[in-house]
């Protein structure tokens, strides 16, 4: 083994905060955010479906911006706040999207979910779905191989027509 | 992925003078493009410049009614920016029509403007290309060519541009302002990407040692009759097999002004002023727009695997320049094509 | 005991479902070991050939590399192919990963590198170079079919086409109306959403607990014993959570063996997690290539079916699937010939994904029935009535349960079929031709053999145990279901235990099976249960029950009653109390009724209507409306229920206009190994999908009236949206998928 490599790229100081909790890390420069909160911090909710931005079951919140964790060097992420979907609900407290999802029967196989969810937290927050139109475009950057699609977009409409207690629950 | 450094640059000044060290340094911005294809080994630079900390994210008026664009904005806080929404509908259209809510969301303009080509085997780093490794040959050329050039391409190299955005930008005639270590300088949207010719390697005319800092738009009139219509293999979240982007001016029902940039066809959004030039006075009537239709594609050729792409676009475009001169631009959410 | 029916059937929301959508349930790769090595692959770029020297000398220099393997320091395993062969094996020979120097196929696992990180072990294999002696592959299924060949070996009996009956050729000849066309389907990649993935837990004492993407987890558990020689009482595998299969997920894959065998060499808990692209070379739906012919008199009525079917299989193993076969029995028709054989290719050995064979072989046939309905010049929902027969002709038994008139009738009537206009491009709606398509569906209800463990505590809670999975079928909440309803306790009142191979012995997850058999494994235990609760009961001095038989009672609100009278019981806590338990527990082992599968044969069926509008100008098609109508027998949960058949629909549409493993003949390599390129259906390609389910009483299927789901949505889903194609545009188009390219070229839309 080569240990000069070690020392020729180091590892870079970082601070972030992840659901709420701040993490002060070293992290290799080459560490995706999704390998860093699934195979560092064994934060495992987020999923690897293809590690490209092909497919969206990374997706997380940075600064309440939904984007593919897949994509984003941890490094680059310094001070920045992210939620994943462990920081919006738990089994026993779930987040209104989440209750949506299980009374819909919004997935099957549940590993597109978690991408689902925190994307339509993002779209919420962006604010720019009002019709089952909007949602089915808006959300297409999320693949579903189990094809729960209209379940997700009936889940969808019913969080977006209860806009206050959405409000409520991330407050 | 191959190791690589990691350095953030706080100024402009700072980030060309890093690259300028490092003859194999990239600089980073929103990552959507360049850590994809670093995992696949197809990018390999061994230092990275992180520039998002640079001040380049504003969207701002300027004096002459134009608009200009930090290189840093994401492609969503360009596509859903009231002013560009009002004033460049064209340019928001695009965007949207492009990639997922989240890829716009971390992809910003400058680096839309760097996306490189979605030739699988550009992708393949164990077949030859010219683009990846000049010199190696074009394993595309006699191999799938489905998604290829129809319009300038060269016996190196049969790639097409993918992004949507550069498509209007391109038709806005924009301005592209970049930043090198001694001096800054403005590149013409039209003399920013290249056809490949012998070197499909490059791009663009941007030089290694630049920064893409911002775009300026010009004030046009041509809020009021513009379209941009995306062909695809699926409804959503796919790249274009043919895509247009069309604006005019029309005046007592003929064409003042007439812009029209084709994606998906050529290794850089396709644009001929000539033929613009050309029909400014024609009546906006489809006899027109497939006469613009047939000189754009005077001397596209197909490889066999793309020719449908010939008559796709002959289509594509007298449909685009109809839905611009009917004011009734395409909805990239409503998929029936109006 | 009655068919309450109180919890089974109603739309239980999925008892899984809380930690799915938290984030809380963990899948294969989602497990941590201490010390845990890292293992990634590397691929062959070649598609048929020899390795003449590998170079993995940078990257051992790597950081936090551990070892490489190749082909050449693989450690031993197995030598024999019978000990390589698993439940779900093939004729011919199993692939062992890393064995020779041989490059079968595009994509082959040519070397495994173990490092302390992922990062480390992916950008080692980056490093890897081969050198190979390439051979020119073949790997064109049009092109090759010249060379096809029958199985010698059959994988199953019923997979063989049936003997000819009639002279098909004769009555084809002869009729007043016939059609005959070709029809080739591409390679379709099932690329469920979880990558493939195991976590292998090194224990004292050689000890092993395996987290495995799989559907079986005695299967896999089972292959690794045979493969290392391991003692099966050492060995557990897991798949609590599995992200998809969709059929990839039957047989083990190479990161199985890898992350055991590394895990055995270097005594080290191992995980190995395949990239998107490795899991396009795993299995696949094979490319296929058809000829259908059929012939009507002039009422419609079929005269004559020829069905031709020839797929790829790999160089060393003979796939094979019932692709044909459908085509003698969906329809009564007394002249019939069915030939099926296959073409060796230089490709990764195809595998069974979501209804294997129906899913093309029924494409090709209901397709085939809208030409008819256009050449003898009536509505092809009319022209399958006409056909309709009662009798399974190719094994001349009869049918357990057939309510397709239900679904022709229910699905005709909720699409609103009686407004079509028969004539092709009839139909407008602004700039979109409309176009409105139907075919039948058909697939085999099956059951298998399986066992199951019900144990009923004291306080009333019910714990149900199977190696059972659930890949997204819903099988944890049905089989809660299921023993609710017996013991007439609230869903959450039931933990129900799956997905782990020391439980009791279950097949594997796949042909729509799992709901028959272990479910009915689980009623059976649940009632072994009650049936000892009884005898307990009888025990007890002055028993109110002491008369009773176990078909006269039942459980009602914790006790054990009498059925016509629940005034007449007891308690159990009583009589569990009275007997010095804490629990009664029972295991039932269930199968299918061979008796009864020698007169009669199980399908399920499916009536599919389609509205696609299409650009009149651009071709570009958007599938506006689906209703699918589907008799299954009965229907647990209505909820997970429709999402099965909602997925087989979505399915159905991306290989109708989207799926297609692009390969380079020249090289033999597939080209869009990513879901950017390869493209499944997007949230905004599926609009509008009705799913109804038709009632369907059938005691002979399964014991618990079940027929299953799992396929019946896909199929005949691909037919209906071509036949719409047709009927908006007037151009049949025979090759999938169709897209806009082969709409414009063939001068479908002008």
């Amino acid at each position: 083994m080569d240990t000069a490599l070690e020392d020729r790229f180091p590892t870079c100081p970082l601070s972030l905060t992840i659901n709420g909790k701040p993490y002060t890390l070293d992290v290799h420069p080459w560490t995706t955010l999704l390998d860093l909160l699934r195979s560092d911090l064994e934060l495992t909710g987020t999923k690897k479906g293809c590690d490209h931005g092909q497919c969206g079951a990374c997706t997380v919140l940075i600064e309440g911006q939904r984007m593919n964790a897949c994509l984003k060097l941890a490094v680059t992420l310094e001070g920045a706040a992210i939620t994943t979907v462990e920081g919006l609900g738990t089994p026993e407290e779930m987040h209104p999207v989440q209750k949506a999802f299980v009374e819909h029967d919004a997935f099957q196989c549940g590993y597109c979910t978690p991408g689902q969810i925190c994307s339509t937290i993002g779209l919420l927050n962006e604010g720019h779905a009002s019709t089952r139109e909007d949602i089915r475009e808006l959300m297409s950057g999320n693949l579903c191989r189990c094809g729960a699609y209209t379940n997700i977009a009936d889940a969808i409409e019913e969080v977006l027509a209860d806009r206050a207690s959405y409000r409520e629950a991330a407050e | 992925m191959k190791r690589f450094t990691y350095t953030r640059a706080e100024t402009v000044a700072d980030a060309v003078a890093i690259l300028a060290d490092r003859p194999q340094a990239q600089f980073l911005a929103g990552g959507t493009n360049l850590v994809d294809l670093m995992k696949y080994d197809v990018e390999r630079p061994d230092a990275i410049i992180d520039i998002n900390s640079l001040p380049l994210k504003e969207i701002e008026e300027l004096p002459d009614g134009g608009l200009r664009i930090g290189a840093l904005a994401s492609n969503s806080a360009v596509a859903y920016n009231a002013q560009i929404q009002a004033r460049f509908p064209l340019l928001a259209s695009a965007i949207l029509a492009g990639a997922s809510p989240q890829l716009r969301n971390a992809a910003t303009t400058g680096g839309n403007l760097l996306q490189r080509t979605r030739c699988s085997y550009f992708y393949d780093p164990s077949t030859p290309c010219n683009k990846r490794e000049p010199g190696s040959g074009c394993a595309a050329i006699g191999g799938l060519t489905r998604m290829h050039a129809i319009l300038g391409a060269s016996d190196k190299c049969i790639a097409v541009h993918p992004s949507d955005m550069c498509v209007a930008l391109a038709a806005l005639d924009a301005t592209v302002e970049v930043v090198g270590p001694d001096s800054a300088r403005d590149i013409a949207f039209g003399d920013f990407h290249r056809l490949p010719g012998d070197e499909p390697q490059r791009d663009n005319t941007l030089a290694r040692d630049e920064l893409v800092t911002g775009i300026r738009l010009e004030a046009n009139r041509f809020a009021g009759h513009h379209t941009y219509l995306k062909l695809r293999d699926r409804l959503s979240y796919a790249f274009a097999l043919v895509s247009v982007a069309a604006a005019m001016e029309i005046a007592d029902g003929r064409i003042v002004d007439l812009r029209i940039a084709l994606g998906g066809v050529a290794h850089r959004p396709w644009r001929d002023p000539l033929v613009e030039a050309e029909y400014a006075g024609a009546p906006a009537e489809d006899v027109t727009f497939q006469r613009v239709a047939d000189r754009l594609l005077f001397e596209a050729k197909g490889l066999g695997g793309n020719d449908f792409k010939i008559l796709l676009a002959r289509k594509a475009i007298v449909r685009a320049l109809r839905q611009a001169a009917s004011g009734r631009p395409q909805s990239q959410t409503l998929k029936a094509i109006q | 005991m009655l068919d309450r029916s109180k919890i089974v059937g109603s739309p239980v929301s999925r008892i899984d479902g809380p930690l799915k959508v938290t984030g809380a349930a963990k899948y294969a790769a989602e497990h941590f070991e201490p010390g845990m090595l890292f293992g990634h692959v590397a691929l062959a770029t070649i598609a048929a050939g020899r390795i003449l020297a590998i170079d993995t000398r940078a990257a051992e220099r790597l950081q936090g590399v551990v070892k490489i393997y190749t082909h050449e320091n693989r450690p031993k395993a197995a030598y024999r192919d019978s000990k390589w062969k698993d439940a779900v094996a093939l004729p011919g020979h199993p692939f062992r990963p890393l064995e020779n120097d041989r490059v079968l196929f595009d994509g082959q696992p040519v070397a495994f590198v173990v490092a302390e990180t992922p990062e480390a072990a992916r950008d080692a294999a980056g490093l890897i170079h081969v050198h190979y002696a390439a051979e020119t592959p073949n790997t064109h299924i049009v092109a090759e079919q010249h060379n096809s060949y029958e199985p010698p070996v059959a994988r199953m009996k019923q997979f063989l086409p049936p003997p000819p009956r009639g002279d098909a050729e004769a009555a084809f000849a002869a009729a007043p109306h016939k059609v005959s066309a070709d029809y080739v389907l591409p390679g379709e990649h099932h690329n469920p959403m979880e990558l493939f993935a195991a976590t292998v837990r090194f224990e004292d004492e050689g000890r092993l607990t395996i987290q495995d993407k799989t559907q079986g987890s005695q299967n896999s558990r089972d292959y690794v014993c045979g493969v290392f020689g391991l003692d099966p009482d050492k060995v557990i595998v897991k798949n609590d959570f599995v992200g998809g299969a969709f059929g990839q997920a039957l047989r083990p894959k190479h990161h199985l063996f890898l992350a055991v065998m590394a895990s055995l060499d270097l005594s080290r808990s191992m995980k190995v997690e395949m990239t998107r692209r490795e899991m396009f070379y795993l299995s696949w739906r094979p490319s296929c290539v058809q000829t259908v012919s059929l012939a009507a008199d002039d009422e419609g009525y079929l005269q004559a079916v020829l069905h031709h079917a020839v797929h790829t299989t790999s160089r060393h193993e003979d796939y094979q699937e019932n692709v044909a076969n459908w085509s003698g029995l969906a329809y009564k028709c007394d002249n019939v010939k069915i030939s099926y054989e296959l073409v060796k290719l230089d490709l990764a050995t195809p595998g069974d994904m979501r209804a294997p064979g129906a899913a093309s072989g029924v494409a090709a046939l209901e397709t085939a029935m809208d030409e008819l309905a256009c050449e003898v010049g009536i509505d092809p929902l009319e022209l399958r009535v006409r056909n309709f027969v009662h009798r399974d002709q190719n094994q001349d038994k009869a049918i357990t349960s057939k309510a397709l008139h239900a679904c022709y009738r229910e699905g005709a009537e909720r699409f609103g079929w009686v407004a079509r206009s028969p004539t092709p491009r009839s139909m407008r709606d602004g700039n979109d031709l409309v176009g409105w398509g139907m075919a039948g569906g058909i697939w085999e209800a099956m059951m298998s053999k399986g066992e199951a463990k019900v144990r009923l505590s004291a306080d009333g809670h019910v714990t149900v145990s199977a190696a059972a999975s659930d890949i997204g079928t819903g099988t944890y909440t049905i089989l809660g279901q299921l023993a609710a309803e017996v013991f007439d306790c609230p869903i959450d009142a039931v933990t129900v235990d799956i997905g782990r191979s020391n439980l009791p012995k279950t097949g594997v997850e796949g042909g729509s099976w799992t709901a028959a058999t272990t479910g009915s494994a689980v009623q059976a235990a649940a009632k072994a249960v009650v049936k000892t609760l009884l005898g307990h009961a009888q025990s007890m001095e002055n028993s109110p029950l002491a008369e009773a038989s176990e078909e006269q009672v039942e459980i009602s609100e914790g006790r054990l009653v009498l059925e016509a009278n629940h005034q007449v019981g007891t308690a159990i806590a009583d009589i569990m109390a009275a007997a010095g338990l804490d629990a009664v527990e029972e295991q039932a082992k269930v199968g299918p009724d061979i008796l009864s599968m020698r007169r009669y044969a199980a399908y399920s069926h499916s009536a599919v209507f389609v509205e696609v509008k299409i650009d009149e100008e651009l071709g570009v098609v958007r599938v506006t409306r689906v209703v699918s109508a589907v008799a299954a027998g009965r229907i647990l949960n209505a909820k997970t229920a429709r999402s099965q058949i909602l997925g087989g629909v979505v399915m159905g549409i991306g290989m109708a206009l989207h799926e297609e493993g692009l390969i380079d003949h020249r090289t033999g390599r597939i080209m869009n190994h990513n879901l950017a390129e390869y493209h499944v259906p997007a949230h905004a390609d599926i609009h509008d999908i009705d799913v109804i389910f038709v009632e369907e009483q059938d005691q002979r299927a399964s014991p618990i009236g079940v027929k299953g789901l799992g396929e019946i949505g896909i199929v005949g889903v691909a037919a209906a949206v071509s036949n719409a194609i047709f009927h908006a545009t007037g151009k049949r188009i025979r090759n999938l998928p169709i897209t806009i390219d082969k709409i414009l070229e063939s001068e479908a839309v002008q």
